[in-house]
């Protein structure tokens, strides 16, 4: 059976879109935000949700992640009501795809098998543990297959060719490619040589590969889904969740979303 | 048995845990060490340098006074005497020696008590390598005078105010470094700790230890010790002293932890006593942890145990029960500082003292009489601060013997 993910890849293609992945940190500002600003991202053009189950010691993010993290940790996240929240937004008759974004640690202590089969349950479509490489995921991708839950991988610029087709056959939904070699934040301008790796990765795989990790412009996104099937911004928009709240922090946050979106819609040639 | 496997596992333990970005950068860590640990020609090098800059061999000196005290015959294997104060300099000089064959130009690295700061900067100095060290702000607080030593060495000293401002979340902002810096800079973790190879070549720098008390004890007692005691954070000096003796299964194996406060509190860094496994900058061991898989905060008055971790090695001895891990208090292991100070003429590091606590504690483990080795990794120097806090050593209050 397909997952959300796949259809949406349907869907997407059918359409000749682009992926949009906003992430947000589950519990920052609290919980309660987090699930309206889900529903404001869907109304505002994200194709999947990328939602942060926090970790205390969040090795491959910058500060603006580190920071939400800590906030929603201190408000009370936990990996029960992470689900909960899935289950909440699937309950709201939200359709688009969940993916969590977390560390291992909170996943191994939880039970990875028992993790998996309530998070089916609960709505979530896939998972991105970025400590987690391939050769030690044997355990996580056993038990999400098992659910049908989609794993994702990271290539990073530094990646190998032989170790890149490693990552893109682990890979069960979309290819992750971290766009330079450092931690998630807001940069100014794209990495060099982007297209080329891009270029690089798909023609290693028949997966969609998008960009993330200092995607934070709207013309960083008309640049790369280009040649990228699609974009995940985090930092960018903790950011403006950071520093707007009440009806502000919704309406810009709506505003960003609509205008990434409408890079992602435009007619290809 | 050859431990770690070639995925870098001690049993169930260890492992590579990590951002794909630092792949490559472990990858060819893993296959340059591989070579070095193979050539003579790097053998003799950081022979030299041991020898000639860091001042090896150490004593191993029979402490008489103590071992009345405590009625055992006890041995103390000196690195205290070591260049810049403590064992740490055995795993700086390889490492950087390591990242000139590289061809590394930069090295960071994390620090807690300050005293793996100050030997990676002294090494950088010596080799004219860029030097960056990441230190809790608690711990730049602490642990002063090794914040200047290391400026002094030419190393840039950067305040980590993040989490609780320890050598955990100095470690956090030195693999975020690595992250971005790996193809120019090499990362000297500074305990057998993160992901393999580092917890398989820390202890190969510090086997050192080991090699040189077995030799020592020969020739001055003509066997092997009853037992072998040392403090463990991360667990390097432990490791090392451990190592050359656990085919020797009538060697008793001791590891000391910091209790901090006292187990019956949240404040304490006994990892292997009351942690659980779990996975924490790069690798699978023991941790302090809540029941949701987030990070304890540690606690202990030495700043050099203050962490929620363990090397996953130590996390296999405990579970093939080769070694034992108890845990001693702050207060302890500051009665131990005090003890050997006025018994021996020794200021110990509070975080050796930790091993020396134990010796004191009443334990069933230890028999009147046997005979063994503690290492002294550290000298006290950097904590007279803090152990000033603790006791009176105003003149007033100083009496005569």
């Amino acid at each position: 059976m397909k997952n959300r993910i796949h259809q949406t890849f349907g869907h997407l293609a059918a359409k000749n879109k682009k992926a949009f992945v906003p992430y947000i940190t589950a519990g920052y500002p609290d919980q309660t935000v987090t699930r309206k600003l889900v529903q404001v991202l869907a109304e505002a053009g994200a194709d999947m949700i990328e939602l942060g189950m926090p970790f205390s010691d969040p090795v491959a993010d910058g500060p603006l992640i580190q920071e939400a993290s800590s906030v929603a940790l201190k408000g009370g996240m936990s990996v029960l009501r992470f689900l909960d929240l899935v289950k909440d937004l699937r309950d709201r008759n939200l359709t688009q795809p969940l993916i969590m974004m977390s560390y291992y640690n909170p996943l191994f202590r939880f039970g990875v098998k028992r993790f998996c089969r309530q998070a089916r349950s609960a709505g979530l479509d896939g998972l991105i543990i970025p400590d987690l490489p391939p050769e030690e995921s044997g355990q996580l991708r056993k038990s999400a297959d098992a659910e049908g839950l989609s794993l994702t991988f990271l290539v990073s610029p530094l990646s190998r060719t032989v170790r890149i087709k490693e990552i893109v056959k682990a890979t069960t939904g979309f290819v992750y490619y971290v766009s330079l070699a450092g931690v998630t934040g807001v940069r100014g301008a794209l990495s060099v040589g982007l297209k080329e790796k891009v270029g690089q990765v798909k023609r290693l795989t028949d997966k969609p590969v998008y960009v993330g990790f200092g995607v934070s412009l709207p013309k960083h996104v008309q640049e790369v889904t280009d040649f990228a099937d699609g974009v995940i911004i985090g930092s960018a928009i903790i950011d403006i969740i950071r520093q707007n709240s009440g009806r502000m922090m919704y309406q810009r946050l709506k505003e960003f979303a609509e205008a990434v979106s409408r890079q992602t819609l435009r007619e290809r040639k | 048995m050859n431990l770690p496997d070639n995925k870098g596992y001690f049993g169930e333990y260890g492992g590579r845990y990590v951002p794909e970005t630092l792949m490559p950068a472990l990858t060819e860590l893993d296959l340059a060490y591989r070579e070095v640990k193979k050539d003579p020609a790097f053998r003799r090098e950081y022979g030299y340098y041991l020898r000639e800059f860091a001042g090896r061999p150490t004593k191993l000196y029979l402490a008489q006074r103590l071992s009345n005290h405590l009625g055992l015959k006890l041995y103390l294997k000196r690195e205290d005497l070591l260049h810049t104060g403590a064992h740490k300099i055995n795993n700086t000089l390889g490492q950087a020696l390591l990242a000139k064959r590289m061809g590394k130009k930069r090295i960071i690295a994390e620090t807690g008590a300050g005293q793996h700061g100050v030997a990676t900067a002294a090494v950088c100095a010596l080799f004219g390598l860029e030097c960056e060290i990441y230190m809790g702000e608690e711990d730049m607080r602490r642990q002063r005078l090794n914040v200047l030593r290391m400026r002094l060495f030419g190393a840039k000293v950067s305040c980590v105010r993040s989490g609780s401002r320890t050598l955990k979340d100095a470690t956090n902002e030195a693999m975020r470094d690595w992250v971005a810096t790996a193809g120019r800079t090499h990362y000297i973790i500074g305990s057998v700790v993160g992901p393999h190879p580092f917890p398989m070549m820390v202890r190969d720098f510090q086997v050192v230890i080991g090699q040189e008390v077995r030799r020592q004890i020969r020739n001055q007692e003509g066997r092997l010790p009853d037992f072998l005691i040392a403090c463990v954070g991360g667990g390097s000096n432990s490791i090392g002293l451990f190592y050359p003796f656990l085919k020797d299964r009538k060697v008793s194996l001791f590891g000391v932890e910091a209790a901090g406060e006292g187990l019956s509190t949240s404040r304490h860094a006994a990892t292997l006593v009351r942690g659980r496994t779990g996975v924490l900058h790069g690798s699978k061991s023991f941790l302090l942890q809540n029941f949701d898989g987030q990070i304890n905060i540690a606690h202990s008055v030495s700043a050099g145990l203050d962490y929620p971790g363990v090397g996953p090695e130590h996390a296999h001895l405990k579970q093939i029960s080769r070694a034992r891990y108890y845990s001693v208090t702050d207060g302890e292991a500051l009665k131990a500082v005090k003890l050997l100070s006025e018994l021996e003429g020794i200021i110990p590091a509070l975080e050796s003292a930790h091993a020396l606590a134990y010796l004191m504690k009443k334990n069933r483990d230890i028999k009147k009489k046997s005979m063994g080795v503690l290492c002294l990794s550290g000298r006290g120097d950097k904590d007279m601060d803090i152990i000033s806090e603790y006791m009176p050593l105003s003149q007033s209050q100083q009496g005569g013997r």
